[in-house]
């Protein structure tokens, strides 16, 4: 007797907002992609984009959901794990539609969850030191994230803000009933460790972005630093005086 | 009774009519309509009956009469906006839990559309 290899189906969530200039040389790559037992298949969400990425996403025949409101980052991913969930896939990668993500290092990020090692894989372009390293004012942000989580939760992911993960059925239900809306990584880190969730951070490559505008602006914006720590920290307390 | 007291008076029957208004409308929900209408009332004891204000006063110890309609005043709008604000969260949630099953459905139905 045969042993039974069921296949996992795998959901690339790429939230799109204005980035009409990649989305065609995105969906081709993770089109190539072929993982053993694994179906992959890319999810763009356009996100009530200003530009023409709703008709690129029509042209090139992609799978894609179109929002009636611009709902932030945060909103976007979310209907994306909200989407895994009712279609039955096994395994949500979130990826961002600008190209900093390689779709070449996406077997990195699943490998740990197929393994049945973790919940949440987040890919971390700090480990190895290799590609793209962001500027420095980006990683003083990233860092002082780093540093709170482990204060607040005791697990240090050193690539705070990476939206390069890969999450599992279990991990996708908890992430539909609460998901942040801006700037939604360091904190998502704190929600899913405080519901029990095993996170490992693994090494890949970054790019800098392809072409169109990241949707942070200025990483030392005081805005971003204070609403995230407060959010983290208060979302934290909640979690905690709950049990 | 003088002059200012019917002024007052008219003015407050004017609000507490503006705020039914609206009510009947559809245009103001009765659970944000509550507080208008007491603040409303509240206004009127102080209009029909003139020495409330100056007894309340000194009941208080507050030497100066008419800073306590200020204190009070401001420290009900106070809690309204915080009040609204919590509103305003809640809708946003709201919103975004509609927006989210519409961006599925419209999916759903272009998937079906297809076949």
């Amino acid at each position: 007797m045969g042993r039974i290899v069921t296949s996992k189906k795998i959901l690339v969530i790429i939230p799109c907002y204005n980035e009409a200039e990649n989305v065609a040389l995105l969906y081709n790559q993770i089109k190539e992609i072929q993982i053993e037992n694994c179906k992959v298949t890319p999810l763009f969400i356009n996100d009530y984009s200003t530009d023409n990425t709703k008709t690129k996403l029509e042209q090139i025949g992609a799978k894609y959901l179109d929002n009636p409101i611009n709902l932030q980052i945060g909103g976007t991913v979310q209907l994306g794990f909200m989407y895994a969930n009712e279609n039955n896939f096994d395994i949500a990668i979130q990826m961002d539609g600008d190209g900093q993500h390689p779709p070449s290092e996406l077997n990195k990020i699943i490998k740990p969850i197929l393994l049945n090692e973790a919940d949440v894989v987040i890919g971390s372009r700090y480990i190895n030191k290799e590609g793209f390293q962001s500027t420095f004012f980006r990683r003083f942000g990233i860092d002082f994230f780093s540093k709170l989580n482990k204060l607040l939760v005791g697990i240090t992911v050193k690539d705070s803000t990476s939206g390069y993960r890969a999450y599992n059925k279990n991990a996708i239900c908890n992430l539909i009933d609460y998901y942040p809306d801006e700037y939604p990584e360091p904190e998502a880190i704190v929600y899913l460790v405080n519901k029990k969730l095993k996170i490992v951070e693994v090494p890949v490559l970054m790019k800098s972005r392809l072409g169109g505008v990241s949707s942070i602006k200025n990483f030392t914006s005081i805005y971003y630093m204070i609403k995230v720590s407060l959010n983290t920290l208060f979302l934290h307390l909640k979690m905690k005086s709950n049990g | 009774m003088d002059k200012i007291q019917i002024v007052a008076i008219i003015a407050v029957l004017f609000f507490i009519g503006l705020i039914s208004r609206f009510i009947i409308r559809g245009k103001l929900r009765t659970e944000y309509s509550i507080i208008w209408i007491l603040i409303g009332l509240i206004l009127m004891v102080f209009s029909l009956w003139r020495q409330s204000l100056d007894l309340l006063a000194k009941f208080f110890g507050v030497f100066y009469a008419p800073s306590l309609i200020f204190i009070f005043f401001f420290f009900m709008i106070f809690i309204f906006l915080i009040h609204l604000s919590v509103v305003n969260s809640k809708q946003h949630e709201q919103i975004k839990k509609l927006a989210q099953e519409i961006a599925l459905l419209k999916e759903k139905i272009s998937e079906k559309n297809k076949i």
